[in-house]
């Protein structure tokens, strides 16, 4: 039966107390062979967050109750998600050991939301976001060498070694951006172009929970609003702007209705179906003319803001184990396949096998792969430009800028 | 625009030490202003390139605050000419995300005052991202508004931007002076495939230029980083850009009377600065006197003269390179404040006369 489609419902409650980190799922296995469906009751729930009730914001109703996931979406997310896992893990070692230097911001925690976006999307619709971006770099497209290497500083970086931690792009990704709330203006210049090209492609343009009070991003809402731009905002609320709470920075926590009048829905960012099916709502909902709609993912980083920061001085290290033991997105999906007999253990064993491996691969490329060439320094200034003089430290340095 | 009257041009040909006067054959010259010579380029540019939009305050239904891009509405319509609300951060950062999917937006600020709030999206979004990609995320995109003193304004309106924007790699700074410069370098600025800061000027759009046919045709571009001797001259060089251009060529027809020849160099581009420009014509006079509208301090004409140091038209410097700028305050508002407040044609003469020693 490892090939049958899996019917996987869940059932979110409104009207009822709904805790940030609870789930209560139930899975339905449908069987050809037999004709019998049984049901299986996972539930997870997590507790020390204030429970709430709503989550839809102006909207009749949100995305369906039930979804399907099929083995193969199953082993891909399943795949992607340890990638990113694995990536950023080795990014935390590489920086330790002083070859990723300056700023490094990771993402393990929070990948059933990039992942979960990408199951909602295609590659041809348009997504940008801030600093926390090496997952998105990998489901946009780009490969664990290319990024890795640009963490290192080498040629063979996504950005050419030129960008580093907060700057890489690929097709229809726009990094990568290092001031706080400045992409989701750019984003939703993304999706005018979307609309005025008439290609009924959209852009997801992401933020944090620190961003959200940011002023330019309730004037992106009024311009996505007042021009009906093809626009998901998502806010990936991990209730921590760097070392300060979302109770310390937020007069209102309910990112998802701070758009006003911008329907909005908040969804568990810590399981992939949730996130995914929430992105087919939200695309559906911009594709059909309607304007923006706002996500917010309630999600967790395990480290700290950065690299520099151990991230246990604002919250306890107990409360980052609780969430690890019960609400980790990876194992989560690992214990939904396991337990409906979409894969076997050592199927799962084999994936994480060949991931390290990449991984290995990848930190390999990245730890030898040469510095990008001196003569590199001046280049990209202007594209499609003619060679021109660029001063030196010294005057008597002159350097050369091509495009 | 109207036809002025037509003037024959006439050449000069020395034959055998005898000077013949020939009939060439007749050019039309057009009279229009800055503010119609932008609206055109516009215009056309428009019509040229489906992918090129304009967004700003007041720049659609309004016909602009300045009446720059009057007419444009009409014609082009809400998806080609935007009004946004009062909000340059958002609609900057806009403008340029638009880019960076390959919209060719003219994002006006209703005057660069206004930028400051918008600051970040024009230096850290659009001028290092083609970088920061290396060369894989282009962003073509031209900032345009009025920049530095108007009259009456006060200090929040009159600042002068030049430097701010000079100063930063992945920027084209241009700063036109009359129609055939506005003409010519927005076209450039429109064409060009990376963000240029364009820095018009209120108290020129009402000032009518001649125009040649040549420059009136569609394709017609001043190529930015390119200054253009204005007039020539052998004794001292002035260097400046925008309205102080006109100011410079008015005190050398005064100083002319008294002898001084002087070679009047119109930057056109800020950045890149053409700096063999300015050194030939140095090398040529000896002297330098910058020009400027904007404040003193690590200012347009503080770079030029470190520029001069730098190279070769030192050794040709009879006299050390001085500066005429604005004065170093906030602007005041009074008539008389103002006027003592912005380089006037008297400050230009004197500073002359000093470097000449005369």
């Amino acid at each position: 039966c490892v090939d049958q489609l899996l019917e996987v419902s869940y059932v979110l409650s409104q009207g009822c107390s709904l805790h940030p980190f609870s789930l209560f799922g139930s899975v339905l296995l449908t069987c050809p062979t037999a004709g019998l469906a049984s049901m299986v009751a996972s539930s997870r729930s997590y507790a020390d967050f204030t429970p709430e009730k709503v989550d839809l914001h102006r909207l009749e109703e949100g995305p369906p109750l039930t979804a399907t996931l099929t083995r193969e979406e199953g082993l891909k997310y399943y795949r992607t998600m340890q990638t990113i896992r694995r990536m950023e893990l080795k990014a935390d070692q590489l920086y330790k050991q002083k070859i990723i230097r300056g700023f490094c911001h990771l993402y393990d925690g929070q990948e059933a939301c990039a992942v979960g976006i990408e199951g909602g999307i295609t590659l041809s619709d348009h997504l940008i976001t801030a600093y926390r971006a090496h997952g998105y770099t990998l489901t946009r497209g780009g490969t664990v060498r290319e990024i890795m290497a640009e963490l290192t500083g080498r040629r063979g970086g996504i950005a050419k070694g030129k960008g580093g931690s907060m700057h890489m792009y690929t097709k229809n990704f726009y990094g990568g951006n290092g001031i706080v709330g400045a992409q989701v203006p750019l984003g939703a210049g993304v999706a005018l172009a979307c609309k005025y090209l008439g290609n009924d492609q959209l852009c997801v343009s992401l933020y944090g929970d620190g961003a959200a009070n940011q002023g330019q991003i309730f004037e992106t809402y009024n311009m996505s609003s007042l021009w009906k731009l093809p626009i998901i905002f998502i806010c990936e609320n991990n209730q921590y702007g760097m070392g300060t709470s979302v109770e310390r920075s937020s007069a209102s926590t309910e990112y998802y209705k701070r758009g006003d009048y911008i329907p909005g829905l908040r969804v568990d960012g810590m399981d992939v179906l949730c996130v995914r099916e929430a992105t087919k709502f939200a695309a559906d909902h911009c594709r059909s003319g309607k304007g923006p709609i706002l996500m917010e993912l309630q999600t967790y980083r395990y480290h700290g803001h950065s690299m520099s920061d151990p991230g246990v001085s604002y919250r306890t290290r107990e409360e980052i184990q609780e969430v690890r033991s019960k609400s980790d997105p990876i194992s989560m999906l690992k214990d939904r396949m396991l337990s409906n007999n979409m894969a076997s253990i050592e199927e799962l064993k084999e994936i994480d096998i060949a991931v390290r491996k990449e991984i290995e691969d990848a930190a390999q490329f990245a730890t030898t792969d040469p510095e990008p060439p001196l003569d590199d320094l001046c280049s990209h200034i202007f594209a499609n430009d003619q060679p021109f003089e660029v001063r030196g430290a010294t005057p008597w340095t002159k350097l050369t800028s091509t495009s | 625009m109207h036809l002025s009257s037509i003037s024959n041009v006439i050449s000069k040909v020395t034959v055998d030490k005898v000077q013949v006067w020939i009939l060439s054959e007749c050019v039309s010259l057009f009279q229009v202003n800055v503010r119609d010579a932008l609206n055109q380029a516009m215009d056309e540019e428009l019509e040229r390139d489906e992918r090129v939009f304009l967004l700003g305050e007041e720049v659609a239904q309004y016909d602009g605050a300045y009446k720059v891009s009057r007419g444009l509405w009409k014609k082009y319509g809400d998806k080609r000419i935007i009004d946004t609300p009062i909000t340059e951060m958002g609609f900057a950062g806009i403008a340029v995300g638009a880019a960076f999917a390959g919209l060719r937006p003219i994002c006006e600020f209703m005057t660069w005052n206004f930028s400051m709030q918008a600051i970040d999206q024009v230096i850290n979004s659009a001028a290092k991202t083609y970088y920061m990609s290396a060369g894989a995320q282009p962003v073509p995109i031209v900032f345009r508004g009025p920049n530095g003193s108007s009259a009456g304004v006060a200090a929040q309106h009159s600042q002068c931007f030049a430097a701010w924007y000079g100063h930063c790699p992945g920027l084209k700074v241009v700063s036109p002076w009359n129609s055939e410069d506005a003409r010519g370098l927005l076209k450039a600025a429109i064409r060009d495939d990376n963000p240029v800061v364009f820095l018009e000027n209120e108290l020129m759009y009402g000032v009518p230029f001649d125009l040649s046919e040549d420059v009136l045709q569609k394709d017609f571009v001043v190529p930015i980083g390119k200054a253009k001797v204005e007039r020539r001259g052998t004794h001292i060089t002035l260097v400046s850009h925008s309205r102080c251009v006109g100011f410079c060529l008015d005190a050398a027809s005064v100083l002319a009377k008294e002898g001084v020849e002087c070679e009047v160099v119109n930057l056109r581009t800020i950045r890149p600065l053409d700096v063999d420009t300015i050194e030939a014509s140095v090398m040529k006079t000896g002297h330098l006197v910058t020009v400027e509208g904007g404040w003193p301090q690590y200012g347009v004409g503080a770079e030029i003269c470190a520029r001069v140091m730098e190279g070769p038209a030192f050794n040709y410097l009879d006299a050390p390179a001085v500066r005429v700028t604005g004065v170093d305050i906030p602007m005041p508002y009074a008539k008389i404040l103002e006027d003592h407040s912005v380089p006037q044609i008297k400050d230009i003469i004197f500073s002359v006369k000093k470097v000449l020693n005369m």
